[in-house]
């Protein structure tokens, strides 16, 4: 399997010198056997009495104006209970408020869960229909009449930026451009970072490399379709049932666009069958509130694999202009950027972050990163993993491959020269704290993999990437049982093995084992509130939160044992999951678990809580290496070797650390290979499931070994640094740097599919 | 035409539902029996979420008419545990987290189990095509593989 | 609503009847691997579905003039662990193997896959290059016919109204015969063909071809028989310039399109590396080895 097996219960170096006993080791996660038994209950595995299906009708056409809906022949079918249109939901006003990780368009994202007056992509929702059975409201959809006027559509950026284009919003006006231009257009945004001068910089380079690329909008992929049930009650009360990444947000998200009180409003979070960013934003939840309103009962709504690739997020594709200026030794002194990304029909690309991120590695003196987001006929983007930094670290990260060639460097050399390292600041403005990106390159160079010897058609790739991860607002409370168990209670839906990761970070603080803990992710209604799932949050900031709920548990414990012991809690010491009396010399102790056993004498129930806006996230950096072989006569690649390198803070539960390095390197080489949206004609998507929308397959990939660094976050109890988004940045140009080498000749546009990289070849 | 009446076996037991002709097996399972184990990811076959086996042969239960399950033995994620104790590939699922959103799982389960009985030795390339029509988008397929594999050496009682 | 009629005969006579009674559109289902995308998809809304997999002809696979006699409705699986048609037949029985996934193999059937009409059909060119026939049934009776006669554009078939194929038959085998089938996916499983190739050739005692068929997938608006790229390898020891003759007419032979899948060019272009590939296994298959 892999090449040099580590022993699967070893210890990492970091965790043995801070004496940990439970963080970094593997135990069983406490949610796996309803996982493996198929038990767990996901979105659509929910079923109330009474309750009615739900069916979306959607726009057949890319853009066009919606001239009138008539639902009567709809309405008059025996069994259906329930139409919705827009007139079913509040206008909303132009009102921006934070949320996740992009600020949100409350306007916008109402207009994108139901079109009013323009149908912005196929797929958009225009009705939806509620009925006694799926068969009946499919019947039903099919009934409602939609009147249509089909306008211009255009989908590739550039195509978008251009004075004839289609446009998309009378009412955008492009920010951050002066003087505001006085004609609507379909750029939303232009934003720019950067430092220093890029002309003089330049100026002084004695190597200067230059490229365009390109990439395709890819779709988070997740194998479980958005699902939701919403029970509403006479007394204007909502109950939802979803797969999501954040209950709260879904709450918020529901009440804003269906025009109710957020207290109106609760959200129990399913099992998620797949996020990785697509599950921030809600589709169905509001359509089946409003539906469950209109009809008196419970309805259940759930996309098909089609409706999910046509009217879900992707992230964004679009086109990046890098140009790289160094010195003779390798030493970077000027750095240019130019991007604009396809946002979808609604403002909010993460152009910006792909500005910010992708010469966030390196200590470049002078750079300056643009991007425009621009509007065109495609689903809304949203967040996947690392939004915005992939393609960004697609051109630099290929640039500095194109650089290294050119100064006759090694590429891990080229980018230990210019690493940044504690103390930079970067170009998008803070200073580095202590950070592990050297690490990674360290470790890259001296693996194995970089010195393995190649065959005919195979060549190697090596890419780096960052992201910030964030903290946030979260929250967590700690219930001691009567037995000495312990509940860790978090309102954050698990996407990768966070339960486990709680459990271990519980038991540590309280000093007990893990097996005594159990983590428990619960509803809005049963929970302090906690920004969603994404970012790299949640081990970081909810683990945080947990840690300093706990801490006030032990608190507690140490003044029940004082009571009991009769001495100050001052004489008390917590010690490896026992209450400890310095005072009387003889050394006594009591459990945690003979403590809650008499809590109830002693004062009542155990519990801490912790809420806080959580600070100090440590950026993550990754080194990726990758080998591919290329059929020269088909254009085929195959990636047979691959390494994933990135500094994680601490690894609180290897395993799961692990697999986010694996998943995301796998979801980087789909999208360098084989994923891309393919529209007809008429602007309509012409591959809205698995078979052609093609993503890795168990025979597409081999074994993804992963190197953990860890050189420890000094802002978290356990030294945590997110992990999830990082391993989807580096394996973009770490695959098109493969297949460049195996093939000779430079591939800058992706997906490298067979017929493109053939007419490279046959181009030479 | 009235529902059909479809006597078959599940997992063992004797089953009895009704359905319409166009309701697919995983249709059946899922809302007429609540058995939701088995996931609907795409509905055309092209995920291995829904994957049962009709006959002791693997197959994806969304291409699967309800009606042809009429006298025939199904086998789906809830029939694999034997009783309290679960299977070998369950336990080294568990113990080498091939899991992390858990949705493919009770596909790949079954198809892993249909593989280790048709061949109870298969080198890593074997493994990968017998379960190329099982989707994960979570694990990069990696712990997957080192999972079957330690549960195929535990089943020839190595 | 009317729901959807549901039948399975017993014989062929019988499943003959249920299709003329069947209403507007009746349809026949073997493996359902297309039938059921296409019905969750609202693309086919039949009248009447009749099983096809109570019938034994169906569902046999057996000997017969010392070829083979496989049934339309017989799974991939299954033909895929019969040793001998394996034996004689290797390309044929990957070519079949190749469709979709484990799962999809449990069920996919020959039958199936040649009267969904796709052009892309990766059991067919391996079918053709063994000059397959298949054994039809309708309201006028049995008729015989060539495979290549079958599909006659994207989705049709030659079939009349209320016919199916009952089996196909696999002549007698010449010795030093081999046969190959490969096809050009982007991943490794799971795609629909961009391009297939199927040759199956025999060679005399000096290792001279003395009969070829060549076969394409995806390549044109049906799977083709290309006889010049039989010719190309007839009377040669298939050497490099008897492969890049066979190359040369199996790039002439094809009239592509451009879709989601592939372009003309690269369709064109890779029909020959595939079909000189296919030879190449063929012969090394026909030699023995």
């Amino acid at each position: 399997m892999g090449k040099e097996e580590k022993q699967f219960d070893e210890l990492s170096p970091n965790v043995q010198a801070n004496g940990y006993r439970v963080v970094g080791t593997r135990p069983v996660r406490p949610d796996g056997i309803e996982k493996v038994t198929g038990k767990a209950n996901f979105g659509a595995d929910c079923e109330l009495p009474g309750m009615l299906t739900g069916v979306v009708v959607r726009s057949p056409h890319a853009h066009a104006k919606i001239l009138s809906i008539d639902t009567t022949r709809a309405m008059k079918l025996k069994g259906v209970k329930a139409v919705v249109t827009s007139a079913d939901f509040p206008e909303i006003g132009p009102k921006q408020r934070g949320a996740g990780e992009a600020p949100v368009s409350f306007r916008d994202m109402s207009r994108n869960v139901m079109a009013r007056d323009k149908a912005l992509y196929d797929g958009h929702t225009v009705a939806a229909v509620a009925a006694t059975t799926p068969a009946i409201a499919e019947k039903a959809a099919s009934l409602i009449e939609v009147k249509y006027k089909v306008l211009p559509y255009v989908l590739d950026a550039r195509e978008a930026m251009k004075s004839k284009a289609p446009v998309l919003h009378k009412d955008v006006f492009t920010k951050g451009v002066d003087p505001r231009p006085k004609k609507a257009s379909n750029v939303t945004q232009r934003f720019e970072f950067g430092m220093g001068d890029i002309d003089a910089g330049f100026a002084e380079a004695d190597v200067i490399v230059d490229h365009d690329f390109t990439a395709q909008c890819v779709h988070q992929g997740y194998i479980e379709p958005h699902a939701c049930v919403a029970n509403t009650t006479q007394d204007g009360m909502a109950t939802v049932w979803c797969s999501t990444q954040g209950q709260f947000m879904v709450r918020n998200y529901c009440a804003t666009v269906c025009g109710m009180d957020i207290s109106k409003v609760r959200v129990l979070p399913a099992e998620i069958g797949g996020g990785f960013g697509g599950k921030t934003v809600v589709y169905l939840e509001p359509l089946a509130i409003v539906l469950s309103q209109k009809a008196g009962k419970p309805v259940k709504v759930v996309m098909n694999r089609e409706d999910v690739f046509r009217a879900t997020g992707p992230t964004s594709g679009g086109h990046a202009y890098c140009r790289i200026g160094a010195k003779k030794d390798g030493t970077l002194v000027a750095g240019e950027l130019t991007m604009e990304y396809e946002a979808g029909a609604f403002a909010g690309s993460p152009v910006h972050l792909g500005c910010m991120t992708g010469f966030a590695p390196y200590v470049i003196p002078n750079s300056k990163s643009v991007g425009f987001d621009v509007v065109v006929n495609r689903p809304k983007a949203a967040a996947y993993r690392a939004p915005g930094a992939p393609v960004a670290a697609f051109a630099v990260e290929s640039a500095l491959d194109l650089l290294a060639k050119k100064l006759n460097m090694d590429p891990i050399a080229l980018r230990e020269k210019n690493a940044a390292t504690e103390g930079t600041k970067a170009a998008y403005g803070p200073k580095f704290q202590k950070i592990g990106y050297v690490e990674t390159l360290e470790a890259a160079k001296n693996h194995p993999h970089y010195s393995a010897p190649l065959g005919p058609n195979q060549g190697r790739g090596v890419a780096s990437g960052f992201w910030f991860n964030i903290g946030g607002e979260s929250s967590a409370a700690v219930h001691v049982n009567e037995d000495g168990t312990v509940e860790v209670v978090t309102a954050n839906p698990d996407i990768g093995g966070s339960r486990a990761s709680m459990g271990i970070m519980a038991a540590e603080v309280l000093g007990i084992d893990v097996s005594r803990v159990k983590p428990l992710i619960t509803d809005t209604a049963s929970s302090a509130y906690s920004a969603l799932t994404g970012g790299s949050r949640v081990t970081f900031a909810v683990g945080q939160m947990v840690c300093v709920a706990c801490d006030k548990v032990i608190v507690q414990l140490r003044e029940r044992a004082a009571k009991i012991w009769d001495v100050e809690v001052d004489d008390v010491e917590w010690v490896a999951g026992s209450a400890v009396n310095r005072k009387s010399g003889k050394g006594e102790t009591l459990s945690l678990a003979e403590i809650a056993n008499v809590a109830g004498k002693t004062g009542g129930p155990i519990s801490g809580q912790s809420s806080s806006d959580v600070q100090g996230a440590g950026p993550g950096f990754g080194t990726h290496i990758c080998d591919v072989e290329v059929d020269p006569e088909t254009g085929r690649s195959t990636v047979i070797r691959y390494t994933a390198i990135q500094d994680v803070g601490t690894a609180i539960h290897p395993s799961y650390v692990e697999g986010q390095l694996q998943g995301g390197a796998a979801q980087g080489i789909g999208w360098a290979l084989n994923e891309e949206y393919i529209y007809d004609a008429n602007g309509c998507l012409e591959n809205g499931g698995f078979l052609d929308y093609r993503m890795p397959v168990a025979s597409d990939l081999p074994m993804i070994d992963t190197v953990v660094v860890e050189v420890p976050n000094p802002n978290h109890r356990f030294g945590v640094r997110g992990v999830g988004e990082v391993p989807i940045v580096p394996p973009l140009a770490a695959v098109a740097n493969a297949v460049s080498a195996a093939a000779d000749v430079r591939m800058a546009d992706l997906p490298i599919s067979p017929p493109r990289l053939l007419a490279a070849i046959d181009g030479k | 035409m009235a529902k059909h009446h479809v006597n078959t076996t599940i997992n063992g037991d004797q089953t009895e539902f009704l359905c319409d002709t166009e309701q697919t097996l995983l249709d059946c399972l899922r809302d007429e029996l609540g058995l939701t184990g088995s996931k609907e990811g795409c509905s055309s076959g092209d995920c291995g979420a829904c994957s049962v086996t009709v006959d002791g042969r693997l197959v994806c239960s969304c291409l699967v008419l309800g009606i042809e399950a009429d006298g025939a033995e199904i086998g789906t994620i809830e029939g694999i545990a034997e009783d309290d104790d679960l299977h070998p590939l369950q336990k080294h699922f568990l113990k080498e987290a091939a899991l992390q959103c858990g949705i493919c799982t009770p596909g790949f389960i079954v198809a892993a189990k249909s593989l280790l009985e048709h061949n109870p030795d298969p080198t890593e390339t074997e493994m990968r095509f017998w379960l190329a029509g099982n989707l994960c988008r979570c694990t990069g397929y990696d712990k997957i593989i080192k999972a079957v594999t330690s549960a195929a050496a535990e089943m020839r009682g190595e | 609503m009317t729901q959807t009629q549901f039948t399975a005969p017993t014989t062929v006579r019988s499943a003959v009847r249920c299709l003329a009674e069947g209403g507007k559109n009746p349809k026949v289902l073997a493996g359902g691997t297309d039938l059921l995308v296409q019905l969750r998809a609202g693309r086919v809304k039949p009248t009447t579905i009749v099983d096809l997999k109570k019938i034994p002809e169906l569902k046999v696979i057996k000997t017969e003039k010392g070829g083979f006699r496989i049934g339309a409705a017989v799974a991939g699986a299954e033909l895929n662990a019969h040793k001998a048609v394996k034996k004689a037949w290797p390309g044929l029985v990957e070519g079949l193997d190749l469709i979709g996934s484990t799962q999809i193999q449990g069920r996919a059937s020959l039958g199936g896959n040649l009267c969904n009409g796709s052009p892309a059909a990766d059991s067919v060119p391996a079918l053709i290059a063994a000059a397959a026939a298949c054994k039809i049934a309708g309201p006028k009776g049995v008729r015989h016919a060539k495979v290549e006669s079958i599909v006659t554009g994207p989705g049709k078939t030659s079939l009349k109204k209320g016919e199916f194929i009952v089996s196909f038959f696999l002549p007698k085998r010449a010795k030093r015969s081999g046969d190959a089938y490969l096809r050009l996916i982007p991943r490794t499983e799971m795609d629909i063909a961009v391009v297939g190739a199927g040759v199956s050739l025999t060679v005399d005692a000096k290792g001279v071809c003395t009969d070829a068929r060549v076969s394409l997938g995806a390549v044109a608006p049906k799977p083709l028989l290309v006889k010049a790229g039989a010719k190309a390898l007839i009377g040669t020891t298939v050497d490099d310039d008897a492969l890049e003759a066979l190359a040369a007419a199996a790039s002439a032979a094809c009239n592509p399109i451009d879709d989601k899948r592939g372009t003309i060019e690269y369709r064109t272009k890779v029909a020959g590396v595939l079909a000189k590939r296919a030879a190449l296994i063929a012969l090394d298959r026909a030699k023995g080895k």
